[in-house]
C-alpha cells in the first residue's frame, strides 16, 4: 500500500524496492515468462477481436446500469438471496458486520476479493471482534504479515519461500522448511481447520449475471468453493461494474480473463452460484446468502464520458504484468490497493486525490498497458487525465506551469533553447556531451551523459538545405520536434538528403513548435491544446502529401492525441483531421511509401540492432518497417531481447524519476550488448539521447544513431 | 448431443483430452461404468491413492490442524452422485478391499476423503473442462474434499466451447437454487514464488474417465 506524503518520500520508498534484489529478480523473470505464456494462451484466438467484443459489450451496459441492477436484484431475491446496495466502503463494511451480528457469526473465512481489499473489510470485521481468515494462499500469507497485496492476481509475489517458511513456522509453532510443495500442504491443512469452524464465508465475484441473478467466481485453488459451501452464511461483496446482462457476456469475459491474467486458458475452477443452495450446516438446510453491491465511486466513473471505459476492467492485472515501472518497484509502490496502470486510476476514484497524487506521476507513458488491456482501455490517457484533474484540484507545481507558459509562446521557447547554447559553454565537451551536469541536476541524474544543444538548430540550417526538386514524386512537410530541431539537427539533415535523392519535395514550416507531449505528460491540458493548434495551423497552408517526423513520440502524439485535444473545437475539426491523416513516422514513410529497397543501398555488413521506441511499436503499431530497412541497407541485423520494452526515457519521466529511468536503461543496454552489435539504431531522438548517454557512461564503443542516419550513410549514389 | 464416434465426436474427444492433459489431468478411456469403478478401486488400493493419513498431515502442524487430521481413520471413497444400483455395486467392491464407500454424510469427513467418484454432466473441449451441476451439497463436497477426484465423462456429452453449452448451463441456472462447477485440472497455486504447486485446497489429482457411449 503506497501512501507517501510527497514525491520525495515516494522516491525514497521506490529506492527501497530497487535495493530489494529478490523482488527485482522475481519481477524480471515474471515479466518475461508472462509474455510467453500469454501468447501461448491466445494462440488460437483473435485477441484484438475478442478485446473489442468485450469492450463493446461492457460499454453497452453503461446506459442501462440501473435496470440491470434491478433485474439482477429481482432474480437473485427470487432465488432466495438478500441483495444490498452500498454507496461507499464504509457502508459496505457496516452491512457485512451487521450480517455477521444478525447471524451470530464469529468466525469468517474469506476467498480473495480485491473489492474487500478496497473497502478494508477485514479491519472493520476485526474491530467487531470477528475472526477473519483469508484462505487464498497468497492472501493468507499477506494477511499474516499485515500487508496489502502487491499484485491483483498474485498478492504475495514479493515474498520468497524463506519468508513464507518463517511465517508458517510462527503459525504452526514448528520449524517449516523453505520447500514450496510442503509449505502449500501446511497451508492446506491449517486452512482446512479454519473452513471447518467457520460460520460465515465471504467472497468477491467476477460476474453478476442480471438475467439469472447468478454470480460467477474464477479461481484456481478451490478455496472459494469451500468458502461458498461449508459455512452456513455466504456474503459476496462485488462492485457494480461486475454486472453483465447475460451468461454469454460472462462467458466472453471468461474467455479473456484467465488468458490475460496468468496465461491460462481457463482457471481450475469457475463456480456459478444462483440462489440459496443446500447447506447442511444451516438450520433449514438452506444457506443464507447476501450479495452486497458496491458503488464507491464507480457510478461517477460510469457517467463520465472519458472515464466510463474503466468499467471495462476485468481485474486481470495484465497492465501491471507488462509495466516497466511495476517490474522495477513492485505493487506496494505502484498502487495504493489496486495495482498497475488501472491501479493509478482507481486509486483516484476509490481512495481520493491525496492517495493518488504521487502515484499518478509514476507512468512512463510507454503504452505497454494499453496494448495488453483485456478491455481495450486507453490507460495512459486516463492516467494523464487523472493527473490533470489532481493538478487542477490541488494546484499546479511551478516547473510544470512554467513549461506550459513557455511552450505556448514558441518564440520565447526557441529563444530559451538558443540561449541554452551559451549557458552550457562552461560545461560542454568537444564530443557533444556535457562534461558534467550543471547545478540544476542532482547527482542521481548522472546515470547518463546529457547532450549539448547544437550550434545551429535545424530551422537555421533549412535555408541552406532547401532546394527545388524536379518532377517530385511526393511532397512532404517535415515536422522536427524540439529535440531534433535543437539538439540533433543532423538526424533531420540525414533524412533530408535521403528523401531528396528519391525526388521528395520538402518544406519546413517555421511556425511549427514542440508537439506538446511534454506538457501533456506534466498534466498541463491547456498548454497542450494551445501548441496543438499552433502546429496544425503551421501546416494548414502547405500543399503536402505527408507530414513526416523522425520522432516516434511526436508522430504518435500528433496522430492520436491531436484529434482528442482538438476534437471539441468545430473550427479546428476538419483542419485537424486533414493534418493527422498526413502524419507518418520516418521508417514507415521510407519503407512503405517511398519503397526503399536493397538496391538503394550499399551496405557494409556491420552488426546492428534496433531499439523500438514505445510510441513506434505500440503508439503507431509499426514493427517491421525499420528492421526491414536496416536489413536492406546491408547491415548485419541482430534482434535484441526485449527490443520493444521501454528504454526508460519517457521525456519528463526520466527527470522526475531518475533512479527508475537509469535501471530501465541498464536492462536495455545489457540486452543490446549481448547482440554484439556495433551500431544501435532507433527511431526517436529521445531514445537516442537516453541510449547514447547511457553507453557513453559505460564507456561503450557502440554507436547510437537514428535509423535515418544509418540509411543516409549507406545510400547508393545514383550513377 | 452427437452420435457415437462420428468424426466430429472424435475431434471433440481428442481436443478435450489434449487440453485436459495440458493442465495435468489424467485422461483414460473406459468402455463402461464397471470399468470406471474398477479404475477407481485400483487407484485407491494398488496404486496407493487411499491412505489413512492424508496429504499434509505428515507435516508439523498447529494443534487444531493436527486434531482435524486425526479424525480420518479409514480409507474412504465418496460417490454421492451415483444411482442406488451403481452405488451398491461400487460399495460392495470397496468393502471387499477394506475401504469405506459413502454417498452421504460428507460433513462427517471434513478432514477429507481419499477419492471422490463422480459423473460429469458434460465436458468442454476448448479448455478440457468438466461441468458438474451440484446443487446437492454431498456431491459438491465430494468434488472439493477429495484428495483424488475421479470423474466419468461420457464422450457424447463433450461440446466445442462454453458458448456451445450456453443453453444447457442456463437450464441449470434457471432451476434455482443452483450451484454449477467448471472443473479444469487439479487445484493449483503459484502464489509462492510463482512456482506451480498442485493440490492447495481441492484435489491433488483429477482423473477423467472418458466413457464410450
Amino acid at each position: 500500500m503506497q501512501d507517501a506524503k510527497n514525491l520525495k518520500e515516494y522516491r525514497k520508498e521506490m529506492q527501497e524496492s530497487l535495493d530489494n534484489e529478490f523482488l527485482r529478480k522475481s519481477l524480471d523473470t515474471f515479466a518475461v515468462a508472462y509474455r510467453a505464456s500469454r501468447a501461448k494462451a491466445f494462440a488460437e484466438i483473435d485477441v484484438h477481436g475478442l478485446i473489442a467484443e468485450v469492450a463493446a459489450a461492457k460499454d453497452s451496459v453503461l446506459p442501462k446500469l440501473d435496470e440491470l441492477y434491478d433485474q439482477f436484484r429481482k432474480n437473485a431475491e427470487a432465488a432466495g438471496v438478500q441483495v444490498h446496495f452500498a454507496r461507499d466502503a464504509e457502508e459496505a463494511n457496516a452491512i457485512i458486520a451487521e450480517i455477521a451480528k444478525a447471524t451470530g457469526s464469529k468466525k469468517i473465512v474469506k476467498s480473495k476479493s480485491m473489492t474487500a481489499e478496497e473497502t478494508l473489510l477485514n479491519h472493520t470485521l476485526e474491530d467487531h471482534g470477528l475472526e477473519v481468515t483469508e484462505t487464498d494462499l497468497g492472501e493468507w500469507i499477506i494477511q499474516l504479515r499485515h500487508e496489502g497485496p502487491s499484485h491483483m492476481v498474485m498478492p504475495a509475489i514479493h515474498l520468497s519461500r524463506y519468508q513464507v517458511g518463517d511465517l508458517f513456522s510462527d503459525v504452526t509453532g514448528a520449524k517449516q522448511e523453505p520447500d514450496i510443495e510442503k509449505l502449500v500442504k501446511v497451508a492446506r491443512r491449517e486452512l482446512r481447520s479454519k473452513f471447518v469452524e467457520a460460520d460465515m464465508g465471504i467472497t468477491g465475484a467476477n460476474f453478476a449475471i442480471a438475467d439469472t441473478g447468478t454470480i460467477g467466481l474464477v479461481t484456481n485453488e478451490g478455496n472459494a468453493r469451500l468458502v461458498t459451501t461449508l459455512p452456513r452464511v455466504h456474503v459476496a461483496l462485488l462492485g457494480i461494474d461486475k454486472l453483465v446482462p447475460s451468461l454469454t457476456d460472462a462467458l466472453r469475459i471468461l474467455k479473456v480473463l484467465p488468458r490475460n491474467a496468468t496465461g491460462q486458458q481457463i482457471t481450475s475452477y469457475v463456480t456459478w452460484i444462483t440462489g440459496a443452495n443446500e447447506c447442511a450446516a444451516a438450520g433449514n438446510r438452506k444457506k443464507e446468502i447476501h450479495f452486497v453491491v458496491l458503488d464507491n465511486g464507480r457510478l461517477e466513473m460510469a457517467r463520465d464520458p472519458l472515464f466510463s471505459q474503466v468499467f471495462r476492467c476485468v481485474r486481470c492485472g495484465a497492465c501491471a504484468n507488462v509495466c516497466p515501472v511495476y517490474r522495477l518497484v513492485g505493487g506496494h509502490k505502484m498502487g495504493h490497493i489496486y495495482i498497475g496502470a488501472i491501479g493509478l486510476i482507481l486509486t483516484y476514484f476509490f481512495h481520493g486525490p491525496e492517495k493518488a497524487k504521487n502515484l499518478i506521476q509514476n507512468c512512463i507513458n510507454c503504452e505497454a498497458c494499453k496494448d495488453i488491456c483485456a478491455g481495450g482501455i486507453d490507460l495512459p490517457r486516463l492516467i494523464k487525465q487523472v493527473h490533470v484533474r489532481i493538478q487542477d484540484e490541488k494546484g499546479h507545481p511551478l516547473p510544470s506551469l512554467l513549461l506550459g507558459q513557455i511552450l505556448k509562446n514558441r518564440k520565447l521557447f526557441h529563444t530559451l533553447l538558443r540561449t541554452a547554447k551559451w549557458a552550457q559553454r562552461p560545461v560542454s565537451g568537444e564530443d557533444g556531451f556535457m562534461r558534467h551536469l550543471p547545478m540544476m541536476f542532482f547527482k542521481e541524474h548522472d546515470f547518463k551523459a546529457l547532450p549539448t544543444v547544437a550550434e545551429k538548430p535545424f530551422r537555421d540550417r533549412w535555408q541552406e538545405l532547401a532546394r527545388p526538386i524536379d518532377n517530385p514524386r511526393l511532397r512532404v512537410g517535415l515536422f522536427s520536434g524540439c529535440v531534433q530541431d535543437f539538439v540533433y539537427p543532423e538526424q533531420m539533415e540525414a533524412a533530408f538528403h535521403l528523401f531528396a535523392e528519391h525526388r521528395v519535395a520538402m518544406s519546413f514550416p517555421m511556425a511549427q513548435s514542440c508537439c506538446g507531449l511534454p506538457v501533456q505528460m506534466m498534466g498541463e491540458a491547456k498548454a497542450s491544446r494551445d501548441v496543438a493548434v499552433q502546429n496544425v495551423r503551421a501546416f494548414e497552408k502547405e500543399n503536402v502529401d505527408y507530414i513526416v517526423t523522425l520522432c516516434a513520440s511526436c508522430a504518435s502524439h500528433l496522430k492520436h492525441n491531436y484529434p482528442v485535444l482538438l476534437g471539441d473545437d468545430q473550427k479546428m475539426l476538419e483542419k485537424t483531421k486533414s493534418f493527422t491523416a498526413k502524419v507518418i513516422d520516418f521508417s514507415s514513410f521510407a519503407h512503405d511509401v517511398l519503397g526503399l529497397k536493397a538496391e538503394d543501398f550499399s551496405g557494409d555488413g556491420k552488426p546492428a540492432t534496433f531499439h523500438s521506441p514505445c510510441h513506434l511499436c505500440r503508439g503507431l503499431g509499426v514493427h517491421e518497417a525499420p528492421r526491414a530497412l536496416l536489413r536492406d541497407a546491408g547491415l548485419d541485423y541482430r534482434e535484441a531481447d526485449e527490443s520493444e520494452v521501454c528504454c526508460g526515457f519517457g521525456g519528463t519521466f526520466s527527470a522526475k524519476f531518475p533512479e527508475l529511468s537509469a535501471e530501465m536503461l541498464r536492462k536495455k543496454l545489457d540486452h543490446v550488448e549481448v547482440t554484439g552489435a556495433e551500431i544501435l539504431l532507433t527511431d526517436c531522438p529521445g531514445c537516442v539521447m537516453q541510449l547514447r548517454g547511457g553507453l557513453k557512461k559505460r564507456g561503450s564503443q557502440i554507436v547510437v544513431q537514428h535509423t535515418a542516419e544509418a540509411l543516409a550513410a549507406r545510400r547508393r549514389k545514383p550513377e | 448431443m452427437s452420435e457415437n464416434n462420428t468424426p466430429q465426436s472424435d475431434h471433440l474427444a481428442d481436443r478435450f483430452t489434449e487440453k485436459a492433459r495440458a493442465v495435468s489431468a489424467i485422461v483414460e478411456p473406459v468402455v463402461d461404468l464397471d470399468q470406471a469403478m474398477a479404475y477407481c478401486l485400483d487407484l485407491c488400493g494398488r496404486r496407493g491413492a487411499c491412505r489413512i493419513k492424508i496429504s499434509g498431515c505428515d507435516e508439523a502442524l498447529s494443534q487444531p490442524a493436527d486434531t482435524l487430521c486425526d479424525l480420518k481413520q479409514e480409507k474412504i471413497v465418496a460417490a454421492p452422485g451415483l444411482t442406488q444400483d451403481q452405488f451398491a455395486s461400487l460399495a460392495a467392491r470397496c468393502r471387499e478391499q477394506g475401504m469405506t464407500c459413502i454417498r452421504s454424510g460428507m460433513r462427517e469427513h471434513l478432514s477429507g476423503v481419499d477419492i471422490g467418484f463422480t459423473v460429469a454432466d458434460f465436458g468442454i473441449a476448448e479448455t478440457g473442462t468438466l461441468v458438474i451441476n451440484c446443487p446437492d451439497e454431498e456431491l459438491r463436497l465430494a468434488t472439493m474434499l477429495s484428495e483424488y477426484h475421479v470423474c466419468v465423462l461420457r464422450r457424447s456429452t463433450i461440446v466445442e466451447d462454453a458458448f456451445a453449452a450456453d443453453r444447457h448451463l442456463l437450464k441449470f441456472m434457471r432451476k434455482t437454487p443452483d450451484y454449477t462447477a467448471f472443473i479444469t485440472g487439479a487445484s493449483r497455486t503459484a502464489d509462492i514464488e510463482r512456482v506451480l504447486a498442485l493440490g492447495v485446497h481441492g484435489p491433488l489429482e483429477l482423473h477423467i474417465l472418458l466413457l464410450e457411449d
